[in-house]
């Protein structure tokens, strides 16, 4: 009661700013974290903010960034999947011994195994969610059946051998020493995201005023859109602060990186400016109400789970990349980690609530505080514990936010 | 005068259960239609049959004179035929504007066009006259006026020559409900044909122009309002018996 009548009061600074109060807190978490690990981490030769750890982040991030966006429409729509760590491991495994030469794999062109195992991904989550859809069977079983059968067929295929080497060409997806764009191409990317969010600022306010709608005040576009800038220079100028060893060469953004922001980038436009986006939405707030309003909600659904089958196999082909070799483990638990980073990003289990780029900041936090963790020489047991408790409290602070609007 | 809607000798089972029995109503232009009945007694089951959520095992539809299938709710919509349900139907985590267009979205190219939509939400919602002072937040935090509000203007945006309005003062406190007698009205003299269900007789005598009661999903009859009493249509409700000397009420009301 209190809180809200404070909150009343000043109706001004997070409103104005109209910028989701749990996004905001995921970025102050993130900066107490990042400071935390970094005074723990002082004495050190590999500093928590050094650019080398903050690059070996991003790429620690990718593979689970990657899935986390599909992860956040699969559980707004009030469905779960359990098998996206054995698709990713069945699709890179498949991968793996299409390019890889004979007599272990097939010797095949490794942009036909990549596209293959897209396919293969996507195949499988329509698959998953033709049960879930058209049978109404409960996405936890059906995706805990995948689980086990793409587990194990990821053995079955391989007769349990490690698969690899893969090709050079394949490689530049896993972020190695061949996988980085480069110091031009990074400053390119970034001033062209940068160009980006200025050109849609402008457009959208212009656009709002003509139809004379409501639109932010001015300083709070300019703190919004600035802080915006400054993070995407402050991210181009530590990926271009890691030279490659023993030179001065900066290496610049990783292609997983560079995936992963793509993927979040589309995912979140989709779900915010599509009329996909909206039906995903409208199915988790309301099955009926979608129902009712002509939304095909089980077409819907096959398409979201396709959505997050393709994108497992991405990460998949990602992870196979960086690994070189690929074992019949590979990805185990991984479902795990993607979908505590959607709910600690404050994706709401029940359905109807949740944004990528709250997912992308929980994915980031994961990693976060694991290589934290690692960079002190806490044993993994704590990690864990850790991780398992962050989790917790991510929920219950949710849960709180979600009933203080009501 | 052709009527609107006829929904003829309609049958629907459940199972083993006879949710609709040779049920046959009319809706004329411009009137209201109450329709009546227990819980259970197949008043729901029939406007789901007309707004494309059932599909009937028997019987005919006819809109404006013409025989129609309707087996979705985009028939129903594309005949002109727009629903209020009792549970509004609203996705609560979406704001007024995302539920006023759900379904029907406005778009340019494959973007949803927001600020149109939001311009035309503005206008429709304003003609109701009901208070909602942003249309961006999601409407599990507005009151349930709003709610209602947000709920007809979904149908009035998109001209309604029939609208069914399902139980549309039942969460309402009397200001609002006001508000929502004030727009029945409105909506009659513009032409729109309405069948309103209701458990609160003073609603239906204050509004409706004739009276269709249904009991065990069969039809009990139909009457002019001006031809009852509250008592003459209890009896209907409870005992299923038609009262003595009324007319046949299969015409629009005469007016006075």
């Amino acid at each position: 009661m209190q809180k809200q009548t404070a909150s009343r009061a000043h109706p001004g600074l997070v409103q104005s700013l109209g910028v989701d109060g749990r996004i905001l807190t995921m970025l102050v978490v993130l900066a107490v974290v990042w400071s935390v690990f970094q005074i723990l981490t002082m004495g050190q030769p590999g500093q928590f903010l050094s650019p080398q750890n903050l690059w070996n982040l991003s790429v620690q991030t990718a593979v689970v960034g990657i899935m986390v966006g599909g992860m956040v429409m699969v559980i707004v729509t009030r469905q779960i999947d359990l098998s996206v760590g054995s698709i990713l491991g069945f699709s890179g495994m498949i991968m793996a011994l299409i390019q890889t030469v004979p007599p272990l794999g097939w010797g095949g062109n490794w942009i036909l195994a990549l596209l293959v195992g897209l396919l293969l991904g996507a195949l499988i989550g329509a698959f998953q969610g033709y049960w879930v859809a058209y049978w109404a069977v409960p996405a936890f079983v059906v995706t805990l059946a995948g689980l086990l059968i793409f587990r194990n067929a990821t053995f079955i295929v391989a007769s349990g051998r490690t698969i690899g080497p893969l090709d050079d060409n394949f490689k530049v997806l896993g972020g190695g020493l061949t996988g980085s764009i480069g110091e031009l191409w990074t400053w390119m990317v970034g001033l062209m995201v940068m160009a980006y969010i200025v050109y849609q600022a402008l457009t959208n306010r212009n656009r709002r005023i003509k139809n004379s709608l409501p639109v932010r005040p001015v300083w709070a576009e300019a703190v919004v859109n600035g802080a915006l800038l400054a993070l995407t220079l402050a991210f181009v100028l530590v990926m271009n602060a890691f030279p490659y060893p023993g030179t001065t060469v900066p290496r610049g953004m990783p292609v997983p990186v560079l995936i992963t922001l793509v993927v979040l980038f589309t995912l979140n436009w989709v779900a915010l400016n599509t009329r996909f986006g909206r039906y995903v939405f409208a199915i988790g707030g309301n099955p009926e109400a979608a129902l009712l309003a002509g939304i095909n909600v089980k077409r819907m659904l096959v398409a979201v789970f396709a959505l997050m089958g393709m994108l497992a196999a991405l990460a998949g082909a990602v992870q196979s990349a960086r690994l070189n070799f690929v074992t019949n483990s590979m990805g185990n638990l991984l479902e795990l980690d993607v979908i505590a980073a959607a709910v600690i990003g404050g994706t709401a289990l029940a359905g109807g609530s949740g944004t990528i780029v709250g997912a992308a900041l929980g994915a980031l936090l994961m990693s976060s505080l694991r290589s934290g963790m690692v960079l002190m020489g806490m044993p993994t047991e704590w990690q864990n514990v850790v991780l398992g408790t962050v989790l917790l409290a991510a929920v219950i602070w949710n849960t709180v936010y979600l009933r203080n609007r009501r | 005068m052709a009527p609107l809607v006829e929904m003829h000798n309609i049958s629907l089972r459940f199972g083993g259960n006879q949710a609709l029995d040779n049920v046959s109503v009319n809706l004329y232009p411009g009137e209201v239609v109450g329709l009546l009945g227990h819980n259970g007694a197949g008043k729901s089951t029939l406007i789901k049959v007309l707004s494309g959520a059932y599909q009937a095992d028997n019987g005919l539809l006819r809109v404006g004179g013409q025989e129609v299938q309707i087996r979705t709710p985009q028939d129903a919509q594309s005949q002109g035929i727009e629903t209020i349900y009792q549970t509004l139907a609203l996705a609560d985590n979406l704001d007024a504007v995302a539920n006023v267009f759900l379904g029907r979205e406005k778009v340019r190219g494959v973007m949803l066009d927001e600020d149109i939509m939001e311009v035309e939400a503005r206008k429709t919602l304003d003609r109701l006259r009901v208070k909602i002072p942003s249309l961006r937040l999601p409407v599990a935090q507005m009151s349930g006026g709003q709610r209602q509000t947000v709920a007809i203007g979904r149908a009035i945006y998109f001209k309604a020559r029939c609208l069914i309005m399902d139980e549309p003062t039942a969460a309402l406190g009397p200001e609002e409900t006001q508000k929502v007698h004030q727009l029945i009205k409105a909506l009659k003299a513009e032409g729109v044909g309405i069948f309103l269900i209701s458990h609160d007789l003073h609603d239906v005598f204050d509004l409706a122009d004739r009276i269709t009661v249904m009991k065990n999903g069969r039809l009990v009859g139909t009457v002019y309002t001006q031809d009852v009493t509250h008592d003459d249509v209890l009896g209907m409700i409870i005992g299923g018996v038609m009262p003595r000397n009324v007319r046949p009420a299969d015409q629009p009301a005469p007016r006075n």
